[in-house]
């Protein structure tokens, strides 16, 4: 069945009123989806990356705010955290979604370049990410509270042999999340960090792709046949998922690994 | 919220805890429930009614198979349909390994695993059949534990018991998904949760150790393991399944 395009129903939920969100990646994909579903839950949201005319479209339509930064940059966070204090006062969501793949390769066949800049971008980015994330956090007015959540994917527990960088990144990011969640604990606040595994989503990259191939039709089946369920995941099913762990509900929630697979990860699906 | 409108589920061990929280959650989002326990039907009657009009009763042991098509039926003369099933029902399981009896380690896994063993089986026809209707298909949610995931000394039965929910959950997801079966299936693995019966059963060191082997420095509150129930009943959760989800303040984290 496919997604409905006003699914949820406008007037479903507003669990994310009063709650500033910042989305890292946020101009196409996964990432765009959450700035949409974050805004109709009733967050106020400011996202980066670096596509502009896809981020002036993406503000047009729901509101948000866009700030151009690449998350492997450390010199780019102090600006941008001074930007959500003064702008909007806290931050109580942060998803750090941005992630790259180009220049990826077999262990064989990988450069050093291609290798460095997916670290920088996938591992350091996202640590960069968190720091300033939890740094926000901790000087939320009424006490040190937020959400941290960390788009890792199902490559974490099933890398693939022609991405080496992607697979080594990905797993990473366990680590990662668990000693953020732990420190945050440890240290009495109240900020939870987990990470999502998504399987094979139809991102606009995915679809281009597919629609580049000979027989399109074919290359579509043997995506949708990657996952159990028969299809690949749709960028507004990770988004439900990114949103229920942003919010209050999701309070005992942290250092959880979340996979959102179709299935993928479970198991063999047998003969 | 209004996610499960016009959803039907069955609550196994709904009367009281966890259960009683997943019931409760799953009428505020708009759906009814079939509550499953231990309790006579009069004896669950002020409870009911304290419930609203959208809750139902069946007296059910989850371990008896032959107890289980009456109670099938008494969901579909009732709702005609069954769109969730939370398999809850549960009991401990705990001692020193030298001093557990074969029978005491049956007892346990006839209601942990024996117990969600036939709540699928039994339950998936209509499972199936509702399914077909939604985006998301039906869902099944077992509660499992992070004993589920982890051991903890002197919890042998308990132990094996919660990992048997865990993976029979993922072999029926998988089977589910590949045949087209439109049902969806997955474990919640709760920490240390403030059900009334813990908190009566349990001493204070043991209380002490639930918060102070927990990073968040608390316990869960039943309404918190409820909305995570929720979540994976409801459409938002419509590309999970063969999932586990956590809930246990950062317990099998540390």
């Amino acid at each position: 069945m496919t997604l409905s395009e006003d699914y949820p129903k406008e007037d479903a939920m507003r669990r994310l009123e009063g709650k500033v969100a910042l989305v890292t990646g946020g101009t196409s994909g996964i990432g765009e989806a959450t700035v949409r579903r974050f805004v109709r839950e009733g967050a106020r949201v400011i996202f980066t990356g670096s596509n502009r005319a896809a981020a002036d479209a993406l503000c047009a339509a729901t509101g948000a705010t866009f700030h151009a930064n690449r998350v492997e940059h450390p010199e780019g966070w102090p600006p941008l955290a001074e930007l959500i204090t003064r702008d909007f006062g806290r931050l109580d969501i942060a998803f750090a979604n941005a992630g790259v793949e180009a220049g990826d390769g077999s262990v064989e066949s990988i450069t050093i370049e291609g290798w460095d800049r997916i670290v920088a971008v996938n591992l350091t980015g996202v640590m960069l990410t968190c720091q300033a994330a939890v740094k926000l956090m901790r000087a939320n007015p009424g006490g040190a509270t937020g959400s941290i959540i960390v788009n890792s994917s199902m490559s974490a527990y099933k890398p693939m042999g022609n991405f080496v960088a992607y697979s080594t990144t990905k797993g990473a990011l366990i680590a990662l999340t668990k000693s953020v969640a732990m420190h945050c604990a440890n240290q009495g606040t109240k900020i939870r960090a987990n990470s999502i595994h998504p399987g094979v989503v139809e991102t606009d990259m995915i679809k281009n792709i597919i629609a580049k191939q000979d027989d399109p039709d074919a290359a579509r089946a043997i995506y949708n046949g990657m996952a159990p369920l028969g299809r690949m995941g749709q960028v507004e099913e990770i988004a439900a998922l990114v949103t229920f762990l942003a919010t209050d509900e999701a309070a005992f929630i942290s250092g959880s690994e979340y996979s959102i697979d179709g299935c993928s990860t479970a198991g063999m699906m047998g003969v | 919220m209004n996610r499960l409108e016009g959803s039907v589920a069955l609550v196994t061990g709904g009367l009281k805890g966890i259960g009683r929280a997943i019931v409760e959650r799953l009428l505020a989002e708009g759906g009814s429930v079939m509550l499953a326990d231990l309790a006579s039907a009069e004896d669950a009657a002020g409870d009911l009614a304290a419930l609203g009009g959208r809750a139902a009763y069946v007296r059910l042991d989850v371990g008896d198979e032959a107890a289980w098509p009456a109670a099938v039926t008494a969901i579909r003369e009732r709702f005609g349909r069954l769109d969730i099933l939370v398999a809850n029902a549960g009991i401990g399981g705990t001692g020193p390994v030298r001093n557990v009896t074969l029978a005491d380690w049956h007892k346990t896994m006839r209601v942990n695993v024996d117990g969600v063993f036939l709540a699928v089986s039994q339950c998936a026809d209509l499972l199936a059949e509702a399914g077909k209707d939604r985006r998301g298909g039906s869902s099944i949610v077992t509660i499992s534990s992070i004993m589920g995931l982890v051991g903890l000394a002197g919890a042998g039965p308990y132990n094996a018991s919660k990992g048997a929910v865990r993976l029979f959950t993922k072999a029926v997801a998988l089977e589910f998904a590949s045949g087209k079966v439109p049902i969806r299936a997955n474990s919640v693995h709760p920490g240390f949760v403030e059900t009334p019966l813990l908190m009566q059963s349990s001493a204070a060191d043991q209380l002490a150790f639930y918060t102070g082997s927990t990073p968040l420095g608390r316990m869960a509150q039943p309404a918190e393991i409820a909305a995570a129930v929720a979540f994976l009943a409801s459409d938002d959760a419509s590309y999970m399944t063969g999932s586990e989800l956590v809930v246990d303040g950062g317990y099998t984290a540390q």
